[in-house]
């Protein structure tokens, strides 16, 4: 039945809905106030979501339409789900802020497509990732998926040149497969077990080949939306072709839709299911991922490249929690203190790489180009955009008290604990590999102009400040390991943690 | 052979060939077709798996042929972005491939654009 706070997940979801439609009805710069005004709606719901579970200590629960599961479907939140519901809120709403002297309609025109199609696509990402955080049946999560892709890939391609519509189709073609191939699963697990209700599947799913399958078609579709090695290749392009706010969403957040539908598959419905090898495999491409993605990322020449395929080594960070979750007494994924860091590296990885990608989007904007070996002097000019990139590269690198510190630390905690050292090493080299490319960048930003640096248009203030807000963000996230971290495993099966450390 | 298994391995088919399809061919109008094909054979394993979960005397299970027509919007709607996304592609570069390294002189007219 559905908990007396059930109602604020409707809210959650129908909020950017009701918004999107109403600036799509409206058009033209209402596009821009609409979407202004839903935005703080949205982060205070998600913020009571957030409260509420705190206080009530068990998942909100939403039973739509009165009809329980397996008939009906229902809306659940976790500790999981609440923290990723206000991460996005947070990301979304900077990035509104930030967007609003790019994506301006012209005062000549009463409508124009770039900015008319952004805002109203911003409202549809935000909708989809709130979907895919509270959907509790797997088909339901499919929905989310796609709605999440059809939102997702227009952002690649607003400024209209022919590169982004071919990078935007490469991103379509890989979405489509992977959810294919999802859906695929999904008509597996629906014929053998007869309902999608994810706890009601948990109870009754069983090692066997039927469900192998299935786990092996989710596993890899959800793979090439999530552009874990080796299905990345569409990414880069994507997210370096696309305007600054754009790539900040599609970098912070859209990716990481598809990866929570992966850890809800993994450690909610099937948990004894991928057993140790299965574990150690996804664990082995996530430190591909970061060896092969780091060393790519030195090497690039331009710098939203650079930030784009830093976003693919991070990925590979996402996956190291799976065979550190993994305990082998049970056989099972279990929610522990992997879990936590896994999500704790999403969480600031999203605050980072979204005020990264604004940094970029700036630097951009007043040099006419982002080519690195040219940036020299750029830190004298913009001292708080630079200074917001290296403090979105404390967080990545994994310097304390960075969130991306804590998330770290506690899949280190995991490793050695668990006894599994070579991930102890993938993540050390990992951290040294990524503050290579941030000091490649930083290095040439403070360093002296090799020609005299003409600023082409100037940068206002408040945009550098909301990327500075948002790297503040990332790296202040390391102080929530004295308290709201455990946010994380509320209604959560297993143990309670983390204070141990 | 019952009509379940025919039409199971029907659908296990049309699979196999989407996937051929999509990861085979370098076109994108083909990966688009493809996608379609494979789209088929899940919608058709949909329909197999509604037939054999029908309790007596009923013709189907509603649940699996539910999810079969959102699908469809679902498949329906990404087919016609994949489409214009192509189209725009072709009336900007005057090339519909999605290799980067396409013949330089064919993209610059859309480049230079903007």
């Amino acid at each position: 039945m559905s908990t007396p706070d059930g109602f604020l997940l409707v809210l959650m979801l129908t909020a950017p809905v009701v918004g999107l439609l109403i600036a799509f009805v409206l058009g033209g710069r209402n596009a821009e106030r609409v979407a202004l005004l839903t935005m703080p709606v949205g982060l205070i719901i998600a913020v009571t979501i957030a409260v509420a579970l705190w206080r009530s200590d068990a998942a909100l629960v939403y039973v739509l339409g009165g009809w329980a599961p397996p008939l009906g479907i229902v809306l659940r939140a976790d500790g999981l789900s609440a923290a990723m519901l206000v991460t996005v809120a947070v990301v979304i709403c900077a990035t509104g802020l930030f967007a609003r002297a790019e994506f301006r309609t012209p005062e000549a025109v009463p409508e124009a497509r770039a900015p008319f199609s952004f805002w109203i696509l911003l409202l549809s990402v935000w909708a989809a990732m709130n979907m895919v955080f509270l959907g509790g049946d797997l088909f339901n999560l499919y929905v989310a998926l796609e709605l999440l892709t059809f939102a997702a890939v227009p952002l690649v391609c607003l400024d209209g040149r022919a590169e982004t519509f071919r990078a935007a189709l490469r991103y379509l073609v890989f979405a489509l497969f992977g959810s294919l191939l999802y859906l695929l699963g999904v008509a597996l697990l629906y014929g053998a077990y007869g309902t999608l209700d994810i706890a009601m599947l948990a109870a009754v799913v069983r090692p066997e080949p039927v469900t192998w399958v299935a786990g092996a078609l989710m596993t890899v579709g959800l793979l090439a939306k999530t552009a874990l090695f080796p299905l990345h290749l569409w990414l880069p392009p994507a997210h370096a072709g696309a305007p600054a706010p754009a790539s900040a969403v599609l970098s912070a957040l859209v990716v990481k839709g598809s990866f929570f539908i992966l850890v809800r598959l993994w450690f909610d419905v099937m948990p004894a299911v991928p057993g140790e090898a299965g574990a150690q495999l996804l664990g082995a491409l996530g430190a591909a991922a970061i060896l092969v993605s780091s060393v790519v990322a030195l090497r690039q020449a331009r710098l939203k490249l650079l930030i784009a395929y830093s976003t693919l080594a991070q990925i590979g960070y996402l996956f190291l929690m799976f065979p550190l979750a993994f305990d082998t007494g049970s056989g099972q994924l279990v929610s522990g203190v992997a879990l936590t860091g896994g999500m704790l590296q999403a969480i600031s990885h999203a605050t980072a790489k979204a005020a990264m990608f604004m940094t970029a989007g700036l630097m951009y904007q007043a040099l006419g180009h982002d080519r690195i070996a040219e940036l020299g002097g750029v830190a004298r000019a913009l001292p708080m955009t630079v200074f917001a990139f290296g403090l979105a590269g404390v967080s990545l690198i994994g310097l304390p008290p960075s969130g991306g510190f804590l998330a770290k630390w506690l899949l280190l905690t995991a490793a050695v604990g668990g006894g599994q050292w070579w991930w102890v090493a993938v993540i050390l080299i990992g951290g040294l590999l990524s503050a290579g490319y941030i000091f490649k960048v930083l290095a040439q930003a403070v360093g002296a102009p090799n020609v005299a640096l003409t600023l082409r248009a100037p940068v206002p203030r408040h945009r550098e400040a909301i990327a500075l807000v948002l790297a503040l963000l990332s790296v202040l996230l390391g102080l929530v390991a004295l308290g709201p971290i455990d946010l994380l495993q509320i209604a959560r099966p297993g143990l309670a943690l983390v204070h141990s450390q | 052979m019952t009509s379940v298994t025919l039409f199971g391995l029907l659908g296990a088919l049309l699979v196999g060939l989407g996937l051929f399809g999509l990861l085979v061919h370098p076109h994108p109008l083909r990966k688009i077709l493809s996608f379609n094909l494979l789209g088929g054979g899940v919608f058709l394993l949909f329909g197999v798996v509604a037939r054999r979960g029908a309790g007596a005397g009923l013709g189907g299970d509603p649940v699996p042929q539910a999810l079969v027509i959102t699908g469809l919007v679902v498949a329906f709607a990404a087919t016609a972005l994949a489409v214009v996304l192509l189209l725009r592609l072709f009336q900007e570069s005057g090339s519909a491939t999605l290799r980067t390294d396409a013949p330089a002189g064919k993209d610059a007219g859309g480049a230079a654009d903007h």
